[in-house]
């Protein structure tokens, strides 16, 4: 009897010794702050970078980032389970009034290729217009060797075989990109088909993210699909010249996209209206890439719309980000990402410079 | 007075000692009921969940959702129709179930009467391992490695002998279709159906063996005359187990089956790309944005549930009626 009452002590002071650690080192890890993100799959590999590097910085704040898609993103923004989201597509006109006019604060470029498999012909050396890549998802060119192909392509000798289109099967921000892209240069694909993260695609087989559609393009003889930048560059995989607004053949690299941000940079909405038109695909300038576009971070301009926010954790957002847009876009180049050209910056700090916590402006140091 | 108190003392006592038994027994009851008013509790659940979330798409779309072939979510333009996937997944299914059941069954046989007991259960115990691969290995090897295989020593050679005659074999293959899923699909569903064949003609008696070998039956006659005709629910059961599989499936067949959306979707041939209910929510899932893609979806989940449902009723009837016409077979 002695025994179990002994034993019940021990257990009794074990569960007071086991609810007490916690509360120790909670009280040790006060000024911790932890900032929660979810969305685009796109830019996750530079956030997570950030994730690290910011660390270095400022020891005393966590970034948790879920990269769940932007829809995700978006939901879990909209519903405040996160303190910020992350999208590839700007917010709908739905989305943003829903919002309460959130701020978007671009935060990286990304670019899409037209990557192919033709058996003797090399990376960059086919060459492709906008209505020729528009036509073939369309299902309209259906042989490489169409006239409208080799028009354009008169160094190269194309096969007389059958076009596989591949395009992305799983709704994505990447799809986003070139939908658009194709309903700018084609009136037909506009009407049919339409810009959005998963149309209804007219030919083609679909395959699941960027390593679906490489491992499908690898795979197929004669094929043709779309993939971004960062990805091709790693996969090594071969991709189009394409033509440019101005009429120029332009090779999709972080330079040329560069270039089409920054020619496109002067029409750029103040953060805190409504992105949803915004898109660089199609800019004009002799150098630009036809195919890019912004992914972007959203933010209640009012960060205590967000209940899980308080003052210390907004001034660790806003902190955080002024710290990516800046001193953190040295980490994109590496990753096949286009770091932000400085209008763009400035455009991302006036931004912040506008949030406001309980109506007060937020301070950071 | 002392023998009624006598009395009453064994009334307390066996009550007491019967009050303890009824608490166990009481317990134990419960617990089976809860543990089944749970599973019944859950397909109530889940049939709510998708009905609730499907409304929009019903009220918009109508029946139209069930038999229309649009799938459009541009903003704006949003139209949405389920039957191409329910036909993807009608196809994929049969194919698969047509190459496994004749193979599992053989498997069964084979293991249980033409092999000694020790190579026998070596054999088995390798089909089970078969079974205990994630899906999404077999997807990754399909899309990799084997699809080259069926492009060239299946689909090429089909499509050459009767593609000009045959509009099924009409279009050039490069595998990834709704032939190739449905060829996966089999390798995947073989170990289960094999699995649980082997435990059905092992459960026929020898009696029914002996009888036939003492007729004079050689062994396919046995197996024809006592083997299959006892086994026949089971080795059903075994088939419909293998067909519930083969509808959910959705990793595998997301990355072999060529994910056409909309009226392409529905496959014109055998190796043309479609789409099955499960591989388009899989795709579409997380990036659904407005309520309607969503609804749609969830729509398509309830229309799945529903056939999967309806499919196991079926088996049990045919089951039921199949042991039925049976019972005078029996011992």
């Amino acid at each position: 009897m002695a025994n179990i009452t002994n034993f019940k002590k021990l257990g009794v002071s074990l569960l007071a010794l086991s609810l007490l650690i916690p509360m120790v080192i909670n009280s040790v890890n006060a000024q911790q702050v932890t900032i929660n993100g979810a969305g685009a799959t796109f830019p996750f590999p530079l956030i997570d970078t950030w994730r690290v590097e910011y660390k270095k910085v400022n020891p005393d704040v966590n970034i948790n980032y879920a990269s769940i898609g932007s829809g995700g993103g978006i939901k879990q923004f909209l519903e405040k389970t996160v303190d910020f989201g992350a999208t590839d597509a700007p917010l709908t006109k739905t989305e943003f009034t829903q919002a309460g006019n959130p701020v978007h604060i671009p935060e990286t470029i990304g670019s899409v290729v037209v990557s192919y498999n033709v058996p003797g012909i090399q990376d960059n050396s086919l060459k492709l217009s906008g209505p020729v890549i528009a036509d073939i998802f369309l299902g309209k060119i259906t042989k490489w060797d169409d006239p409208r192909i080799k028009e354009i392509n008169p160094e190269l000798t194309l096969p007389s075989n059958n076009i596989n289109v591949v395009h992305r099967s799983d709704g994505s921000g990447t799809t986003f990109v070139f939908t658009d892209y194709l309903s700018k240069v084609s009136q037909e694909w506009a009407d049919k088909v339409g810009t959005s993260k998963s149309v209804p695609w007219p030919t083609g087989i679909g395959a699941p993210g960027n390593e679906g559609v490489s491992a499908s393009i690898s795979g197929t003889e004669n094929s043709i699909g779309y993939v971004e930048l960062a990805y091709a560059l790693t996969a090594k995989m071969n991709y189009a010249t394409i033509q440019n607004k101005d009429g120029n053949f332009v090779i999709p690299s972080i330079n040329s996209t560069m270039a089409a941000v920054e020619s496109s940079a002067t029409v750029l909405p103040n953060g805190s209206a409504s992105w949803s038109n915004v898109s660089l695909t199609n800019a004009p300038g002799p150098d630009s890439y036809p195919i890019s576009s912004f992914s972007y971070i959203v933010l209640y301009s009012e960060l205590s719309t967000n209940p899980s926010i308080n003052q210390q954790k907004a001034e660790s957002i806003v902190d955080f980000i002024s710290w990516a847009i800046t001193d953190g876009q040295k980490f994109s180049e590496p990753l096949g990402y286009v770091p932000l050209p400085a209008p763009v910056v400035e455009l991302n700090k006036q931004t912040l410079n506008s949030l406001t916590f309980n109506g007060n402006p937020i301070s950071t140091n | 007075m002392n023998s009624k108190d006598n009395k009453a003392e064994i009334v307390h006592l066996i009550g007491s000692k019967s009050n303890k038994f009824i608490t166990g027994d009481r317990l134990f009851k419960a617990l089976v009921i809860g543990a089944s008013i749970y599973a019944l509790f859950m397909v109530v659940l889940v049939f709510y969940a998708l009905s609730e979330g499907s409304l929009p798409i019903f009220f918009k779309e109508g029946i139209n959702f069930i038999i229309g072939t649009d799938w459009n979510s541009v903003e704006g333009r949003e139209s949405f129709g389920a039957l191409p996937y329910i036909v993807g997944t009608l196809i994929s299914s049969s194919i698969a179930m047509v190459i496994a059941v004749p193979i599992s069954i053989g498997i069964a046989i084979f293991v249980n009467e033409m092999v000694p007991g020790k190579i026998g259960t070596v054999l088995s115990f390798v089909v089970e391992l078969l079974a205990a691969v994630p899906s999404i290995i077999y997807g990754l090897w399909a899309l990799f490695v084997f699809r080259f295989w069926i492009v060239d020593y299946i689909e090429m050679p089909l499509h050459n002998t009767f593609g000009d005659n045959l509009y099924v074999f009409a279009r050039t293959p490069f595998g990834l279709d709704v032939f190739t899923a449905g060829i996966v699909l089999a390798i995947m569903i073989i170990p289960i159906i094999s699995a649980v064949s082997r435990e059905v003609i092992k459960a026929v008696p020898h009696s029914q063996k002996e009888a036939a070998y003492a007729l004079g039956a050689t062994r396919w006659e046995m197996v024809k005359t006592a083997i299959l005709p006892y086994g026949k629910s089971g080795l059903l059961g075994a088939s419909f187990l293998g067909l519930g599989r083969a509808i959910g499936e959705t990793i595998l067949v997301t990355m072999i089956i060529g994910n056409a959306v909309g009226l392409s979707a529905i496959p014109t041939t055998l190796f043309s790309p479609g789409q099955t209910l499960s591989s388009i929510i899989a795709n579409e899932f997380n990036e659904a944005s407005g309520s309607f893609q969503l609804s749609a979806l969830i729509g398509l989940g309830l229309v799945l549930f529903i056939m999967t449902l309806f499919i196991n009723v079926i088996s049990i009837f045919i089951v039921s009626k199949v042991t039925k016409s049976n019972s005078n077979v029996r011992e």
